[in-house]
């Protein structure tokens, strides 16, 4: 039987999150394939094709498949169905949007943001913002998961798998259409494969303030940078910067968590960090229950004197 | 137009959870219930479409016990037109939540339907996509702006990299993000008023939704715990433990 693993990417390179869905996904045992789709995508499938475990890399390349639109991506998947026993997709905008319409078509119930392999049926997820983990077993025909990137590490490359057209034959885009993208300009590592995190909360009390003490410190360390819930909702800081339940999930070495209390809907996004550092002047502040190393201070003081430091 | 909303009532977000002894699941005697959230931020979407004159009505559906009347009627009280509860003791997994309201759609014949994008009890983030694959309609997910004109909606939607903005052909169903607004909270009397609001009771069996678990629970447990560390006195002290003792830096 055979996995197939829908990539991630922008349009231009692998995001390293399919490396680890791919790392997620031998863990079931089966052949393991990688769908590659959208527009001008081939140099994205020859980086597919390098990733260890893959025996098998499929393209489609078309201009309906551009930016990645959910309806006509549901559309390929499923158009590929026969040949293949179980789904999978990194748990991203992307991979959120389209797998549960798959799984709908293909009347499977979901198994969302996985964080292990038990078995081939069988995988644990986290509930109520990770405060709970299941076993699940499904028992449809086809088995449809998204998996939560933090919890594997990524294929090795060195392989080198054939990599085949499939038909993109009627698929179109005329549900939905794209009109603009504003991602931001960003020379920092992404949050979510990022070594080290520096990350603001409503502490930080402007835009401004934010910009000035989290960013020297996160140069200084090639850092990523997160953000809370309440910084971003209070506009210091921009929605992809969200850290949490419903934000991003990540599990650097390092996660440095500045004027975030620690609400269990942020914990939800960054507990499985290897060292969480919190720096708070508030000594009661739930982070310091599960940080590290804690350190009681006024942020404009702490910070610009630890990027002195570093 | 009809606008169609969906809500759950889940565990409140502010309750710690606590899993059940024999890891069967979440303890749920004696706890708070409120309407999740996204759901609270979609009937706000809904009315504000509603008071610019571009809905018609807004109509609240809910599939879950009978105590669930109790959010329908906070939705109601928020100033939805009229609810529809489709009781079942069963828990409901996302595809036949999204089969069973598919069954309402064909009914009630809606031009938008507005899904929180997540339950944050369950945190499986497939209602809304799943239902427009079962409508073979368009869909925007994670929405934190909408537009309507009559052919289509333009939706701004959080994704990983920033914002996309889309534009879906009508009908359509939307998923709502945290920051598309900031719901209102019901007065008094609209919550007075919100008890003689229509309130259409259903059952799966009408939809001929077999809401049997398709998924088995096999266990329940807590995550493993982290531990609290140590404080540190300075700047100075926490960058040599950094450096020598958590060998991060």
């Amino acid at each position: 039987m055979t996995t197939l693993v829908l990539a991630d990417h922008d349009g231009t390179s692998l995001s390293d999150q399919t490396a680890k869905v791919v790392a997620a996904v031998a863990k079931i045992g089966f052949d393991v394939h990688v769908l590659v789709a959208g527009s001008h995508v081939g140099a994205i499938a020859s980086q597919a094709a390098e990733l260890s475990g893959v025996s098998k890399v499929l393209v489609a390349d078309t201009p309906a498949l551009e930016n990645n639109l959910a309806e006509p991506l549901t559309a390929l998947i499923v158009s590929l169905r026969d040949d293949y026993k179980t789904f999978a997709a990194a748990a991203t905008s992307v991979g959120k949007s389209v797998m549960p319409r798959v799984a709908a078509l293909m009347d499977a119930s979901q198994i969302s943001e996985i964080i292990d392999v038990v078995s081939a049926d069988t995988f644990k997820r986290p509930i109520y913002a990770g405060n709970a983990i299941q076993t699940v077993q499904s028992t449809d025909a086809k088995i449809v998961i998204t998996v939560r990137t933090a919890s594997f590490s990524p294929a090795s490359l060195g392989a080198t798998a054939a990599v085949e057209d499939v038909s993109t034959a009627g698929l179109s885009s005329d549900l939905s259409t794209f009109i603009s993208d504003a991602i931001s300009e960003n020379e920092r590592p992404e949050l979510t494969s990022a070594k080290i995190i520096v990350s603001g909360g409503r502490g930080l009390g402007s835009a401004e303030k934010f910009r000035e003490v989290i960013l020297p410190v996160a140069d200084k360390l090639a850092a990523a940078v997160g953000a809370s819930r309440a910084a971003v909702d209070s506009g210091y800081a921009p929605n992809d910067w969200q850290v949490g339940q419903t934000g991003k999930v990540v599990a650097p070495d390092l996660y440095i968590a500045c004027g975030i209390s620690g609400a269990i809907q942020h914990l939800a996004g960054m507990k499985d960090s290897k060292i969480i550092v919190a720096i708070n002047n508030d000594e009661e502040a739930p982070i310091f229950q599960i940080a590290d190393y804690g350190l009681v201070s006024d942020l404009f003081v702490a910070l610009p004197e630890l990027e002195k430091e570093l | 137009m009809k606008i169609l909303v969906t809500v759950k009532r889940v565990i409140d977000f502010n309750v710690k959870v606590r899993v059940a002894a024999d890891g069967s699941g979440i303890d749920l005697s004696n706890v708070k219930m409120s309407m999740n959230p996204f759901d609270e931020i979609s009937i706000e979407e809904a009315l504000r479409l509603k008071e610019a004159g571009t809905a018609t009505e807004v109509v609240v559906v809910s599939v879950g016990p009978a105590k669930a009347e109790e959010t329908l009627r906070t939705a109601l009280a928020m100033g939805a037109d009229r609810a529809i509860l489709v009781e079942t003791d069963d828990v409901v997994e996302p595809l036949a939540v999204a089969k069973i309201v598919k069954g309402v759609v064909e009914q009630e014949g809606p031009q938008l339907i507005i899904v929180g994008k997540q339950a944050i009890d369950d945190d499986c983030n497939q209602t809304g996509q799943m239902l427009s694959a079962l409508l073979g309609w368009s869909q925007g997910t994670f929405a934190s702006k909408v537009e309507i004109d009559s052919e289509r909606a333009t939706v701004t939607r959080e994704v990983d990299g920033g914002l996309q903005t889309i534009a879906l052909k009508l009908p359509a169903v939307i998923t709502t993000d945290l920051r598309l607004n900031e719901p209102r909270y019901a007065s008094l009397p609209n919550i007075m008023k919100a008890k003689k609001k229509p309130l259409e009771r259903k059952s799966p069996a009408d939809f001929d939704v077999d809401t049997k678990a398709r998924i088995k629970v096999l266990n329940t447990e807590e995550p493993e715990g982290r531990k609290s560390g140590v404080k540190v006195a300075s700047v100075a002290e926490l960058v040599e433990k950094l450096k020598n003792e958590a060998g991060v830096l």
